[in-house]
């Protein structure tokens, strides 16, 4: 099998599922990397050093920022000539729509966040989430190449090895684009949910501590927020001593608390860390549908009735405002932070 | 794109499409039953992301004037959907429907939703939602503006119009990435645009009143595409067995002590 890893990335910054993707890949054949950007040499040798086999390079001031319509053209074409019989992509904003635009160049379909693919004599079968993950369908492809997008954090890593390295096969730009990027803010708000092993959410519950006395000259509504960027603050300090990232409910995004890029469920990510900890969040469906793949989820609620409780492993009935700042204390002692 | 002299400021009628589709409620039980995906009696509702497609091409409406035109591909019942849209203030909507479309996959979703917007004619800007909760692939607006050959500008948070063009705030993972495009244009619209207006009584009743046309595939001219995706099994995921457990203690201290233990000897730091 010619297996063909689109490696994502946001000027120069990877996307690591783009790594489990050419681990995938190597189980089923050969592997080659695509890489485009713009002074993209850094990203070109760690595909190597992850296990390419070979990497097809479009270096081009054309393709210095990602643009759908450049980008898939580029890509259409290269596919077009090498006839790859897979292409592999992390699952991104970027990639699902490259790999649409592609899929339509070439008449083929796109398979999105895949959690397993198995060949099946010259078929491949992969298994991927519908109903919010509620059900599980497997699906196959019957154009050529095959796309596929996979979910980070569901297939193994390979370990780099330094050592390798190779000559990257220049590729045709198609430098036809319809948009123009005008610039770039990455605001607080710049967050990797999907692929942080550990993360810490905050929920409306994080602006409810009376105690805490806001500025004067406030009104309610700002307190509010005051008051919940405290209780964030206490969630990214503990999120920064177990190397995770902050993810928040919808109510929480909603009340102005913190961006929406930090939001779990149905209508924000989905979520697989090792360790998700909630805290103050009720535990609604559509929470629960964007984390509760996690591997250890631990509750901190004041309610000791509240649903998040029935997914959790291990829970705690108490103030996040008091609960949070021990744990975090705790995990520094234990840690040696 | 047209200009419309209205008391004595001329002001842009965007002719602005949003594509939505007709889904089980989020909070619907689904399953896996006998090759069947079953929700028992959940309602089906209007696509919660496609809530916010609809939302955007109001607020650009509003913002520099024109129609909006809810166009949905999908069995007779999903004129509901359509109403829901009509009672939030889109000005007319229109259902593709067609027996032969009933297991089709994106791309050829987007060929059919590409001819009926042709069919419509004039569009400035075609909005569409993240995903669909069903099928979750988040594929079809970008196809649709491949097989339009319009440009693609997804994951809009926020939607000006000037002198022709459309500037939006992409929201992506790193952040937020300002792009423009010339109209007419495909948009894919998320969460950051604003919470969904509530339909309002008088919208509820213009809906209920209005008649929404069904196109065939014969009235857009074609056939039904094939589909390329095709599903082959369904499966129940695997049921996790978590029992909680409880940490109690005299002080959060005390607390934080135990769950950290527990934590630690879980073996995922
Ligand atoms: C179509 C649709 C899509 C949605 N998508 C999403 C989504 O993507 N993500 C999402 O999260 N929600 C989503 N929701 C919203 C969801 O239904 C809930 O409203 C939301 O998750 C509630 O957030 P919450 O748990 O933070 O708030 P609440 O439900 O208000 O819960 C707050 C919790 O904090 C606890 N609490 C209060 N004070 C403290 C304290 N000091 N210490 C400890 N605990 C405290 C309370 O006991 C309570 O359990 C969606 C809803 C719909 C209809
Ligand atoms: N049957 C349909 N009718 C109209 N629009 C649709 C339909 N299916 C998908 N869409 C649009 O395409 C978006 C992405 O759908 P999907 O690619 O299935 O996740 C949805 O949010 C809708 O805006």
């Amino acid at each position: 099998m010619k297996t063909f890893v689109y490696v994502d990335h946001f000027k120069g910054e990877i996307q690591p599922a783009s790594w489990e993707a050419i681990g995938l890949g190597k189980t089923l054949g050969s592997v080659s990397a695509i890489v485009f950007g713009s002074g993209v040499d850094s990203v070109v040798k760690s595909a190597f050093e992850y296990g390419a086999d070979e990497v097809f390079v479009a270096d081009d001031a054309a393709l210095e920022d990602y643009r759908a319509e450049p980008y898939a053209s580029t890509l259409s074409a290269l596919a077009s000539a090498q006839t790859p019989d897979l292409i592999l992509f992390p699952t991104t904003a970027r990639t699902r729509e490259l790999a649409a635009m592609s899929a339509v160049d070439l008449n083929t379909g796109v398979l999105t966040d895949i959690s397993a693919l198995e060949a099946n004599g010259d078929q491949l079968v992969a298994t991927r989430p519908i109903y919010e993950g509620k059900v599980l369908e497997k699906t196959v492809c019957s154009g050529k190449p095959v796309m596929a997008t996979i979910r980070s954090r569901f297939f193994p890593k390979p370990e780099p090895d330094a050592g390798k390295s190779g000559t990257p096969i220049k590729v045709e730009v198609k430098a036809e684009a319809l948009t123009t990027v005008e610039g770039y803010s990455a605001s607080e708000s710049a967050v990797n949910l999907g692929d942080a092993p550990v993360i810490v959410s905050g929920g409306r519950g994080v602006s409810n501590n009376p105690s805490l006395v806001p500025p004067d000259g406030l009104d309610e509504k700002a307190a509010e927020i005051w008051r919940a960027q405290q209780g964030f603050a206490l969630i990214t300090e503990l999120a920064n001593v177990l190397g995770g990232a902050v993810g928040a409910s919808r109510a929480a995004v909603d009340g102005g608390y913190i961006p929406y890029s930090h939001q779990v469920g149905q209508t924000g990510k989905v979520v697989t860390p090792d360790l998700y900890i909630a805290c103050g969040i009720s535990g609604a469906i559509q929470h629960l549908v964007g984390m509760r793949n996690a591997k250890v989820i631990v509750a901190i609620n004041k309610d000791a009735d509240a649903p998040i409780f029935k997914q959790a492993r291990y829970g705690v009935v108490g103030d996040l405002f008091q609960i949070v700042p021990a744990l975090t204390a705790e995990f520094k002692k234990k840690l040696g932070k | 794109m047209k200009l419309a002299t209205t008391n004595n400021s001329r002001r842009l009628t965007l002719k602005i499409i949003a594509c939505i589709k007709q889904v089980p409620d989020s909070e619907a039980k689904v399953k896996a039953e006998g090759g069947q995906v079953t929700w028992g009696d959940a309602p089906l509702v209007i696509n919660p992301f496609d809530e916010y497609a609809v939302e955007g091409a109001l607020l650009t409406k509003e913002a520099v004037g024109g129609t909006v035109t809810a166009l949905c591909i999908g069995p007779e019942s999903a004129k509901e959907a359509l109403k829901h849209a009509l009672a939030m203030g889109a000005d007319e909507a229109i259902l593709v429907s067609d027996p032969a479309l009933e297991n089709i996959d994106t791309v050829a979703a987007a060929r059919v939703l590409a001819a009926a917007i042709k069919k419509i004619g004039d569009a400035d800007m075609v909005m569409f939602g993240r995903q669909t909760l069903d099928n979750g692939s988040g594929l079809t607006a970008a196809q649709t503006a491949r097989v339009l050959g319009l440009p693609m500008l997804g994951w809009v948070g926020q939607i000006k119009v000037q002198d022709g063009s459309v500037i939006v705030d992409r929201v992506v993972e790193e952040g937020r990435v300002t792009v423009s495009a010339k109209l007419p244009a495909v948009l894919s619209v998320v969460q950051s645009i604003g919470e969904p207006r509530y339909p309002s009584f008088m919208g509820i009743r213009k809906a209920s009143k209005a008649n929404i046309p069904v196109w065939t595939l014969s009235d857009l001219g074609i056939e039904a595409p094939a589909a390329v995706v095709t599903r082959i099994e369904l499966m129940n995921p695997p049921v996790r067995e978590t029992v909680v457990e409880m940490i109690t203690g005299e002080t959060p201290e005390a607390i934080a002590e135990t769950l950290a233990d527990k934590i630690l000897r879980e073996k995922v730091l």
